[in-house]
């Protein structure tokens, strides 16, 4: 996470963020657009958190937020994580790769579903699995990598819960943050992370 | 036989891409399109979107609607009833309507004003599914048709094309909904994928946006049907998990203003054909 912190801090020394208010687009005028585009909440979409505080300074910032919206952001991503009640973050694994592995749910056309989470979308997980997106790192490894350290999974759990606590205006979604994936699911996902059997870390 | 296995890929990325995991039907089907496909790479004049230029042609001069005329006196930017390059100089500002307009805004405004048609059938048969085409999509093929061999010429003197522009980057950037997702996450780096599907850098001027915006509107194998760009923002904002965003409206206006900015140059070949 430094590492990105530090590549950040890089990027606004070196280029200016072009800000969105610099090209003459105030807030209002946004908004009248979006208003326009989305007259009203379909209905069953109420629950569904709004443009809030982050997504505003990502959005505006080009997710390159100012040193002290960085810390601001992080601070307040990671105070939003819910850890199980009884602590255990690990699930199953076989579970978790499904999980993983599925891209349905949460779009207009969808009918209400439990969300798969896509994680292959944007990252290579078990080498078998070739269908692989590049947005995010490699992830093949990534508990044996972390001597299966049980506070690593618990990190790696809060990671999925709110991937903003760590790495603010990162592309990655806050998946347990919206309710978009279940407590069981994460736990299942942190598994197939960090349980020694999981093929992610053959 | 290149071009034949770029399509193959493309195909089987369409059925693991954000989409979800290949079920067996899934399977089939796409290798039933896949067959239908290497029927039509073997014959190169058989892009079925021309069957849409063809039906768009008559729309146009079509009598209809209370006035019983036809779209002929529209005037797409360039003159009345001119269509030669038209498109490529889309979206823009037209004063009578005071507002920046895309090709299928502009229509609509020529059906209500000129013709006296009735738009609710025209937005209800916006996409065309099996058995039913769509009006919008056929005009769009026809038109869009008579600007290919033009290049993008982004329109962008006056201040509300200006205005138009800034919009449609800072929607680009935009986060939001159930996965944060902005165009920029998936289209803000040059040579990412997601599962194995490409995705066109569209956050610079240059090579990407030009071969992207060039080839709408596209004939959609995966679909059957021929597609406008209206579609394709609807699409991509249903894969960002975003409500249905209104049809014909100004913010999809300003992302195709700002889209078409970046394509500046680059040569329209339309109606193409995709996955
Ligand atoms: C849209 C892209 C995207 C999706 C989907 C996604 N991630 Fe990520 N992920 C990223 C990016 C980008 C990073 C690097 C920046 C960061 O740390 O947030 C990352 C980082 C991570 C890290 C930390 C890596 C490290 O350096 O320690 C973990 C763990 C992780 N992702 C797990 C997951 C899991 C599990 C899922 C599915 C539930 C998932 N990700 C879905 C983009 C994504
Ligand atoms: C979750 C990832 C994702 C997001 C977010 C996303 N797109 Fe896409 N986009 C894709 C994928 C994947 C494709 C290509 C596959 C397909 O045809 O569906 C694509 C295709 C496109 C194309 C057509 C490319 C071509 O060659 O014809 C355009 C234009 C486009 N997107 C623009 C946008 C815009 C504008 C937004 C924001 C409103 C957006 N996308 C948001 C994933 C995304």
């Amino acid at each position: 996470m430094k590492k990105i912190a530090f590549a950040l801090g890089l990027a606004l020394i070196v280029t200016t963020p072009a800000l969105a208010q610099d090209k003459g687009i105030d807030a209002a005028t946004l908004e009248k657009y979006t208003k326009a585009m989305w007259p009203k909440t379909p209905e069953g979409w109420e629950s569904r958190i709004a443009y809030d505080d982050t997504m505003k300074i990502c959005s505006e910032t080009r997710n390159q937020p100012s040193d002290a919206d960085f810390a601001k952001i992080k601070a307040r991503e990671a105070a939003t994580v819910k850890f199980p009640a009884d602590g255990n973050v690990m699930g199953d694994y076989k579970s978790g790769l499904k999980i993983a592995n599925n891209g349905r749910g949460g779009t207009f056309t969808d009918k209400p579903m439990t969300n798969g989470a896509n994680c292959y979308a944007c990252h290579q997980l078990d080498l078998q699995e070739v269908s692989y997106g590049t947005l995010g790192p490699s992830l093949h490894l990534y508990g044996k990598n972390r001597g299966f350290k049980p506070e690593e999974a618990k990190a790696a759990y809060a990671k999925i819960y709110n991937s903003m606590g760590t790495a603010p205006c990162t592309n990655m979604p806050r998946f347990g943050y919206h309710g978009f994936l279940t407590e069981q699911q994460m736990k299942d996902l942190t598994a197939m992370l960090f349980d020694p059997n999981s093929p992610v870390n053959k | 036989m290149r071009r034949k296995i770029a399509v193959f890929a493309a195909l089987m990325a369409c059925a693991v891409g954000w989409g979800g995991v290949a079920s067996a039907q899934q399977a089939v089907d796409t290798e039933k399109e896949l067959e239908k496909y290497r029927q039509m790479m073997s014959d190169p004049m058989s892009n079925p979107g021309f069957l849409a230029v063809d039906r768009g042609e008559q729309l146009w001069s079509l009598k209809r609607g209370t006035k019983n005329v036809s779209l002929e006196t529209c005037d797409l930017g360039i003159g009345p009833g001119k269509l030669e390059g038209a498109f490529a100089k889309l979206p823009r500002y037209f004063a009578d309507a005071d507002k920046v307009m895309d090709l299928e805004q502009r229509l609509a405004f020529c059906m209500d004003k000129i013709q006296g048609l009735d738009l609710a059938d025209i937005k209800k048969r916006r996409f065309g599914k099996p058995g039913q085409t769509s009006d919008m999509e056929d005009l769009v093929a026809f038109i869009a048709n008579k600007s290919s061999g033009f290049k993008i010429e982004p329109q962008l003197t006056h201040a509300k094309e200006k205005e138009a522009a800034a919009v449609g980057e800072a929607l680009f950037y935009r986060r939001g909904d159930v996965l944060d997702f902005s165009c920029s996450t998936c289209h803000g780096e040059e040579g990412k994928r997601i599962r194995l599907q490409g995705l066109p850098d569209l956050s610079k001027p240059g090579k990407d946006a030009q071969a992207t915006m060039g080839s709408w509107p596209t004939y959609r194998v995966s679909q059957g049907q021929l597609r406008t760009f209206q579609h394709r923002l609807w699409d991509c904002y249903r894969q960002q998990r975003a409500p249905e965003p209104g049809y014909l409206s100004d913010g999809l206006t300003a992302i195709t203003v700002f889209l078409m900015k970046q394509a500046a140059g680059g040569e329209l070949q339309v109606p193409s054909i995709k996955r």
